[in-house]
């Protein structure tokens, strides 16, 4: 199939579906890759870059959407771009078609398959394709450079010859991948870092990244984990509680970073305007929920702004396109492991199977249908432990049935043995020599004793037992030694070589056997 | 009175012997019962020097001296991780000494049969004398026996030399297949029953008096052509089943002295290659259940020709660096380590031991699973790990620990790969389906220490390296394990 990626028309948007280290791959997968002229340029890749990767430049968008089968972009689609699509033609982007009612309409108008990204379910399999948890990563770690960036002073503590410094201190709300990734960054910086979740039970990969959870202190807590890894709107007892937390800390941070998003909603208001007032001068607010209204009362989105007390609200809106070279890499990353599911044979042929649920839940049109939102996974985003296939257990009847069929079939085969076995010995002796015989009683005999005591030996001693047992066939040197006395030169001659290899073989077989069984040691 | 010291000795030393195998069922019998087989050997081969009297007792002394002396440097130079091409080694001595004997025993009994004949008064002694009094059908049976001693002797000689080979790196280590297959082995067989018979019966192919008409240039042949399937039979089989080719081929041993034994009408030989012969046909049945497959199958020849595999495997392999690994164990509560034979290719077990030593002392509670094939012989990786001074209390069977991987944290799996493969119990269109496994995807996160992506032995892709909580740590296992060293605790 051919995939091509479209140059992203959102003013500031420097990502770019593609790269040319993802282009190799896709190209792995048997698909022929295509890009819009400059595309790459915001994010550093130029399309020189690109051709040597394999990739075609088509000149326009409209070109290029005519050329190839699969679209792939980073925003969602404008109107204009979705309508170029085609019946059977397949866009790979960010949709949001929860807030975006108008443009799945036309989707399912214009026929095509829609695959939204932000939309893969998170589930353990897919997140090598979940784009918004890589942006996220990408955005928390970028409000932290904004922080500091706006922020007057050091961000770690020293002790200088000038005099001594503070260490910041980082308050992040809402510890996802966002927030865990500051409170990373930050705690990298040298910060003190503190971090706020509804979800109690994250305190753990908070603490796990050098931050400190604040626990609220709280009898019956909402279990935020059940709607898939995203905090629910909290009671009105708890926003309280968690209000009075917020305005405790904010004459004591000097960094808040708000990162709290509720899928398909409204940011809640969660750094009220009071909060700001009371922060110290040369504060820095970092709201990363601006897009969907922020999370702090004065967030203007776009735009950094400067209150009255010298507090700084930053309200940009696109910290991944700040960092157009990482972003890209990643998102291109997640098409392609996207592409990578979808062409199961790696021959170049995409199969949309709407039975997958990574796949299901991505698209949200196809074949002239709406098909948001999705049904539910059939995995559960918290693994569930995959059922047992016990055997059952046998009811004490059954079991005592099942005994006594096998000790009955024990005892059949083994008398049936017993009566082969006896009638070879008839045979043999009625035909071989009574000296034979003798010795054949022997030999039956320490057959036995050999197989009965070797049962017993324990499984880490097996290599011991082979060095013995080697050494100990040895013995063979008796034969040897009968023999060497007789007349013939031959005789002796063979004789000797045998005495030889055999006293080799013997000394050698102990003396290993002694060194392999020194080591073994209890602690 | 001599002959009665002599049998009386005999029965002290065989049950010495036996003493000496049972004693192997625990780890502090074990150092003592190494001693009953020296006392045993000892007193055996002092007894029969005694009665066979004090004819050419000089070249007896100068031969078992030098062969002492090989033996004792052999044994102090070698490395623990050559121990499977050793054992290999030495049983092909024993093929070659039981067909050097049987071969004896034919030259004497022309002599013995030609002279009296001849109507010769010279009194015969030793084994000659015990020939001398055979009657005919006495003689029949001494000469299947002798045809037995030479056939067995021959194949263990042979197909112990390629097996040192190939445990050696020396032969290449895949499963070859030369045009006739198991045909021509057959052919090989079958000439060797006609050289057989033809000596038992005494009669001369080509006539009684042509070019294969003696007896002893019929035992040559036979223990040509004997030599010959044995170095076909091990060639054809790979890598992969060398445990139970090694133990197969110890009791082949076992069984040769036994044959020989009843030539020389030796009971001592009797009983102790016996025990040898049944204790290798244990090790060998063990072996071939570990690997789920029946001894005839791999006898036939290993993994041969290119497998299909059913199941596609999804996903990809994600390699690790050292500085995840090290984070990883550290944050670990309880640790197993899986060795492989890639441990005792890079000799890596004084760096694992090491590994474990670290660890423990930082209070966590680390394990060894052992798959009873793992490696290249029977126990291979216990011995390994016994050198490293592992403490054996922490070196588990599979059946022992395959319950305890949901409750571990971190698996290290070291250079092993089919035994943890999670294909033998998924995909039944798998080579290897039904072999028990040791179930390390279980573990909340399994790391791989692997040379590169390359498949095992068997050829087989392992659905493991694929797996989420997989992660691949490229690198000879000893360099990847000491570059981890210091970064833990």
């Amino acid at each position: 199939m051919k995939v091509g990626a479209l140059r992203e028309t959102f003013a500031g948007e420097t990502r770019v579906a593609v790269t040319p280290s993802s282009a190799v791959h896709l190209a792995k997968l048997g698909h022929k890759v295509f890009m819009e002229a400059g595309a790459g340029k915001a994010s550093g890749f130029n399309d020189a870059d690109y051709i040597k990767a394999g990739v075609a430049i088509e000149k326009s968008a409209a070109d290029l959407v005519k050329a190839v089968d699969v679209v792939v972009k980073v925003r969602q689609p404008t109107e204009v771009e979705l309508k170029r699509l085609k019946l059977g033609q397949t866009l790979i982007s960010f949709f949001y078609p929860g807030q975006n009612a108008a443009l799945l309409k036309l989707a399912e108008k214009q026929a095509v398959t829609a695959v939204a990204m932000d939309m893969v379910p998170r589930i353990s399999r897919a997140q090598k394709m979940d784009a918004l948890s890589s942006m996220a990563n990408i955005a928390g770690y970028r409000a932290v450079i904004e922080a500091a960036n706006n922020f007057g002073r050091f961000f770690t503590g020293q002790v200088t010859a000038a005099g001594k410094v503070p260490p910041a201190k980082v308050l992040v709300i809402g510890a996802g991948v966002a927030g865990l990734a500051a409170i990373g960054a930050a705690r990298g910086l040298g910060a003190i870092v503190r971090a706020f979740d509804v979800r109690p039970e994250v305190a753990e990969q908070i603490e796990s990244m050098g931050g400190e959870f604040l626990f609220l202190d709280f009898s019956d807590s909402q279990d935020g984990a059940a709607t898939g890894g995203y905090a629910a709107p909290s009671s009105p007892e708890f926003r309280a509680k968690q209000l009075e937390l917020f305005l405790s800390q904010a004459p004591d941070v000097d960094v808040v970073i708000t990162t709290a998003l509720i899928p398909g909603r409204d940011a809640p208001k969660l750094w009220t305007a009071d909060m700001v007032a009371a922060m110290k001068t040369g504060s820095v607010v970092i709201d990363l929920a601006a897009e969907r209204g922020g999370n702090c009362d004065l967030t203007v989105p776009n735009e950094k702004i400067v209150t009255d007390n010298g507090v700084t609200v930053v309200g940009y809106t696109d910290f991944p396109s700040r960092m157009g070279a990482q972003a890209s890499e990643l998102y291109a990353n997640n098409i392609r492991h996207f592409l990578t599911d979808l062409t199961p044979g790696k021959d170049g042929v995409i199969k949309h199977n709407m039975e997958d649920d990574v796949i299901r839940g991505a698209t949200v049109a196809h074949g002239g249908s709406i098909t948001f939102p999705p049904p539910p996974p059939k995995i559960a985003a918290i693994a569930a432990q995959k059922p047992k296939e016990k055997a059952k257990e046998l009811t004490v009847e059954a079991k005592r049935a099942k005994e006594l069929a096998d000790s009955r079939a024990q005892t059949r085969s083994q008398f049936a043995l017993l009566g082969i076995g006896a009638v070879l010995m008839l045979i043999i002796g009625l035909f071989a020599p009574p000296s034979f015989l003798g010795h054949f009683i022997v030999f039956v005999l320490a057959c036995f004793v050999g197989f009965q005591v070797i049962w017993n030996v324990s499984h880490s001693l097996h290599t011991p037992l082979m060095a013995v047992t080697n050494a100990i066939s040895g013995i063979i040197i008796l034969g040897a030694l009968l023999q060497i006395g007789l007349g013939s030169q031959w005789v002796v001659a063979l004789s000797a070589v045998s005495v030889l290899i055999a006293t080799i073989n013997i000394v050698g077989g102990f003396l290993v056997t002694r060194r392999m069984l020194a080591m073994f040691q209890k602690s | 009175m001599e002959i009665g010291l002599t049998t009386a000795t005999y029965v002290v030393a065989a049950i010495l012997f036996i003493l000496s195998l049972g004693g192997l069922s625990g780890q502090e019998s074990a150092k003592r019962a190494v001693w009953y087989g020296i006392v045993g050997m000892a007193l055996a081969v002092l007894a029969t020097l005694f009665a066979a009297g004090p004819v050419n007792l000089h070249i007896t002394a100068v031969m078992i001296a030098f062969g002492a002396l090989a033996g004792w440097y052999v044994a102090n130079r070698v490395q623990m991780t050559e121990m499977p091409q050793l054992v290999a080694a030495l049983h092909s001595f024993v093929g070659l000494a039981a067909v050097f004997i049987g071969i004896n025993a034919e030259i004497t009994l022309t002599d013995v049969l030609a002279a009296k004949a001849s109507g010769a008064t010279e009194t015969f002694t030793g084994f000659a004398a015990v020939l001398a009094h055979k009657s005919p059908a006495e003689i029949a049976v001494l000469k299947i026996e002798v045809f037995l001693g030479i056939f067995i002797g021959a194949v263990t000689f042979t197909g112990s030399i390629v097996a040192f080979g190939k445990l050696a790196g020396k032969i290449d280590g895949k499963a070859k297949k030369y045009p006739g297959g198991h045909a021509l082995n057959a052919a090989a067989a079958l000439i060797c029953l006609a050289f057989g018979a033809a000596y038992c019966m005494g009669v001369g192919i080509l006539g009684a008096d042509g070019i294969l008409g003696s007896s002893f240039t019929q035992l040559v042949l036979v223990s040509l052509f004997a030599g010959f399937i044995g170095w076909h039979l091990i060639m054809g089989i790979g890598g992969a089943d060398m445990p139970v080719v090694v133990s197969m081929l110890n009791s082949y041993s076992g069984w040769a002295a036994a044959a020989i034994g009843f030539t020389l009408g030796n009971d001592l030989l009797i009983v102790t290659g016996a025990l040898v012969g049944s204790s290798g046909a244990i090790l060998s049945y063990i072996m071939c259940k570990a690997m789920n497959r029946s001894f005839i199958s791999v006898i036939l020849g290993g993994f041969g020709g290119p497998q299909q595999l059913t199941m596609q495997i999804e996903g990809e392999q994600l390699a690790i660096d050292s500085d995840g690994v090290a984070a990883a164990l550290n944050d670990a509560e309880s640790v197993i380590i899986v060795p492989g034979y890639g441990m005792a290719v890079s000799q890596a077990q004084q760096s694992v031991s090491e590994l474990t030593r670290k660890l423990r002392a930082a209070g966590k509670v680390v394990r060894f699973a052992i798959h009873p094939v793992a490696g290249r012989l029977p126990g291979h990786m216990n011995v390994l790990l016994a050198e490293a001074k592992v403490p054996y209390d922490i070196v588990l069977e599979m059946d022992e620990i395959n319950e305890d991987f949901p409750n571990t944290d971190v698996v290290i799996v070291i250079g092993s790969n089919d035994i943890v493969n999670p294909a033998a119990q998924d995909d039944p269109g798998s080579p290897i389906a039904g072999m028990p496994v040791l179930e390390v995807w279980k573990a909340k996160t399994v790391f791989v220490s692997k040379r590169g992506q390359g498949t095992g032995y068997s050829g087989i892709e392992n659905p493991l390296f694929f797996k989420e909580n997989t992660r691949m740590f490229y690198g000879d296992a000893k360099k990847s394990i000491d570059q981890l060293l210091p970064m833990l605790g």
